[in-house]
């Protein structure tokens, strides 16, 4: 006992661990810290969590083109657990991307980013923007259909950028085309670079939250004023600092292993993501999505005016760092509690809520045409004879169906012709088919006079009855 | 020469300034053939060639079809990333045009669909006539064309670089 008492006391010693680095880990807290400090720690934690299935993942994952496709098969069906690595650094993505998201919000909505906090914000800023960029690189690595089309997509908005767009593209590609450079780019960047980039700024963020301190949380009359913040935080600390560890770490522990637990359980009781077919580009037959935390972005490219969206592609991406990385220059100082600041509220309210509506529009791109409908159905098709029945025929030879739904049946990128004998005589129907317009391609040079008569005749007997 | 407090001074800023200088220069000379390496694919030539994807005959005049080629110069490991798509269709006895199957919108693969003949994109809902013209959806201009040539009774494509903007 006495030796080993001795060997931890020599360890200590040479350490510095309870004269250095115990007092770090103890640094004053003010005593109002509370639940809503959470989400940092809990994001640094999914980071660790995503670190260890990485690198349990790179065990097996073969980074070219002609095996990364078939190790994710090998990974997910025959090594054991595997399943379960892949799910959990699935879901850990997500969580990841969730918290951070969170805390940054936290962090605006408190005031905590304004004086002498700058450099925290900004530091956190860049781990925001690296966390989406590990999200993205993260799921080409699948190697999937979707995985490939993603990389296509991501090519063709840097295109967009004036001047150098080409250079980016091909940059980004490593070349001319997507090919075996390509993935090798991605797996590099996704688990060298940036992973080594986020620990980099992860030690600066939290060398400069020890530096000035865990910001009080606001009460409704906290103002900032530079020339007397740090003396009145450093009085707080004094009279009623409690040490982080562990007055105010354990709702960190708690809440990580509460982040943790969902992690797992949905690792095991949902699984990673499921595979598409193999990545080639020789298979047209592909419907790509990205991932969930980019499917907002996906459903704006479809909804902008295209007049626009030159300007937004380059435009939105530029202004929303623009205005992360100037925030704390332009509002260093003032109110910090969310109830004095109204506006702060009412843009993370707007964001979260368009966000969230924009995933679920995209999950659902109504936009997109429907490749496989299912055929009419016989309430629709009984009792029709002759030009009708013919006209009925054609509807779903000619893809009207593909983008126009009747009874339930069908696309959502048109109107709802389920009664559209009621809203447009047989002469107007003509002419809408036949001339198009507002998205609805014109068909007059590919349907023949009787073919246009029967598809018109069919559609006008669509009434409500 | 005894050391007074300025020399001292002078030689301490001399000895900073000269650590840092050396680790600037050193950090450029490695920087040069890793930015290189990394940037390579810009300098590269291009590296475009004549693909050759079939007799003339098999083609019947009117239709469009999908058409597979090998790209210029694929790396081994490649696997079915070295191969690419197109939409060809054959005009008339010694003319052919050919479609990238990259929506002009943002690069998704549109799909021909030869009883309503139009091409239609399943991201953002991008519709293209027979002739690639846009009919509607986001796209800002119809669909990029591959050149096309016909040689002692063979079509033959000009490979391109993924179209963008």
């Amino acid at each position: 006992m006495q030796a080993v008492r001795r060997a931890a006391c020599w360890l200590d010693k040479r350490l510095g661990f309870s004269s250095a680095i115990l007092p770090v880990i103890r640094h004053p807290v003010p005593r109002s810290v509370n639940w809503w400090y959470v989400f940092g720690s809990a994001t640094l934690v999914a980071f660790l969590v995503q670190v260890v299935t990485g690198v349990a993942l790179a065990f097996s994952y073969v980074p070219a083109p002609n095996s990364a496709y078939e190790t994710l098969q090998f990974i997910t069906h025959q090594a054991v657990l595997g399943n379960i690595v892949r799910g959990i650094h699935y879901w850990g993505a997500s969580a990841m991307v969730v918290l951070i998201f969170v805390h940054l919000c936290r962090t605006f909505l408190m005031g905590s980013y304004k004086f002498p906090r700058e450099l925290n914000w900004l530091t956190g800023v860049l781990l925001f923007g690296l966390t989406l960029g590990m999200a993205f690189t993260g799921q080409l690595l699948r190697w999937d259909q979707d995985a490939y089309w993603a990389v296509v997509v991501g090519a063709e908005q840097a295109g967009r950028v004036p001047v150098v767009g080409d250079l980016l593209a091909q940059v980004l590609v490593a070349g001319q085309t997507v090919g075996g450079a390509t993935l090798t780019r991605f797996y590099a960047t996704h688990v060298f670079l940036f992973p080594a980039l986020i620990f980099a700024l992860v030690g600066i963020h939290l060398y400069l939250v020890v530096r000035h301190g865990i910001s009080e949380p606001p009460g409704r009359r906290d103002v900032v004023d530079p020339a007397t913040y740090e003396a009145r935080y450093q009085e707080l600390i004094h009279q009623e600092g409690v040490p982080f560890w562990p007055d105010a770490a354990w709702r960190d522990v708690l809440f990580a292993l509460a982040v943790g637990a969902a992690v797992v359980l949905l690792a095991v009781v949902i699984g990673p993501a499921t595979l598409g077919d193999k990545a080639d580009p020789t298979n047209i037959q592909a419907n790509p999505r990205p991932d969930w935390y980019f499917l907002w972005y996906f459903a704006l490219l479809a909804l902008m005016p295209p007049g626009l969206e030159n300007w937004f592609m380059v435009g939105f991406p530029l202004l929303v760092v623009v205005v992360l990385l100037a925030l704390p220059f332009v509002a260093p100082a003032g109110e910090r509690s969310p109830f004095r600041r109204p506006w702060a509220v009412g843009v993370v309210g707007f964001c979260a809520l368009s966000i969230g509506t924009l995933v679920w529009y995209g999950s659902v791109s109504p936009w997109s045409p429907n490749f496989q409908p299912a055929p009419l159905p016989a309430t629709v098709t009984q009792g029709l004879s002759g030009d009708a029945l013919r006209g009925a025929q054609l509807f779903q030879a000619k893809d009207c169906i593909t983008c126009h739904t009747i009874a339930g049946t069908g696309g959502q990128r048109g109107p709802d012709l389920s009664t559209i004998g009621d809203q447009l005589s047989p002469d107007q129907l003509t002419w809408r088919i036949a001339t198009g317009g507002n998205n609805m391609p014109a068909y007059g040079a590919t349907l023949q006079p009787a073919e246009m008569a029967a598809l018109v005749d069919f559609l006008s007997q669509l009434r409500s009855r | 020469m005894p050391d007074t407090a300025e020399s001292l001074l002078n030689r301490r800023r001399f000895l900073s300034l000269l650590s840092l200088g050396l680790g600037a220069l050193a950090a450029l000379v490695l920087s040069v053939p890793v930015l290189a390496y990394l940037l390579s694919p810009l300098l590269d030539p291009n590296r475009n060639v004549w693909r050759n994807l079939g007799s003339v005959d098999q083609f019947k005049v009117g239709d469009t079809v999908k058409v597979d080629f090998e790209e210029p110069s694929p790396l081994p490991w490649s696997g079915q990333t070295a191969q690419a798509a197109l939409w060809l269709r054959r005009d008339d006895a010694t003319h052919f045009t050919a479609f990238a199957v990259n929506c002009a919108h943002l690069g998704c693969p549109v799909d021909w669909r030869p009883d309503a003949k139009l091409f239609l994109c399943p991201c953002h809902g991008g519709v293209y006539y027979a002739d690639g013209s846009v009919a509607g959806g986001p796209p800002p201009r119809p669909l990029f064309r591959y050149d096309t040539r016909v040689e002692n009774g063979t079509v033959e494509i000009l490979t391109r670089p993924l179209p963008v903007g």
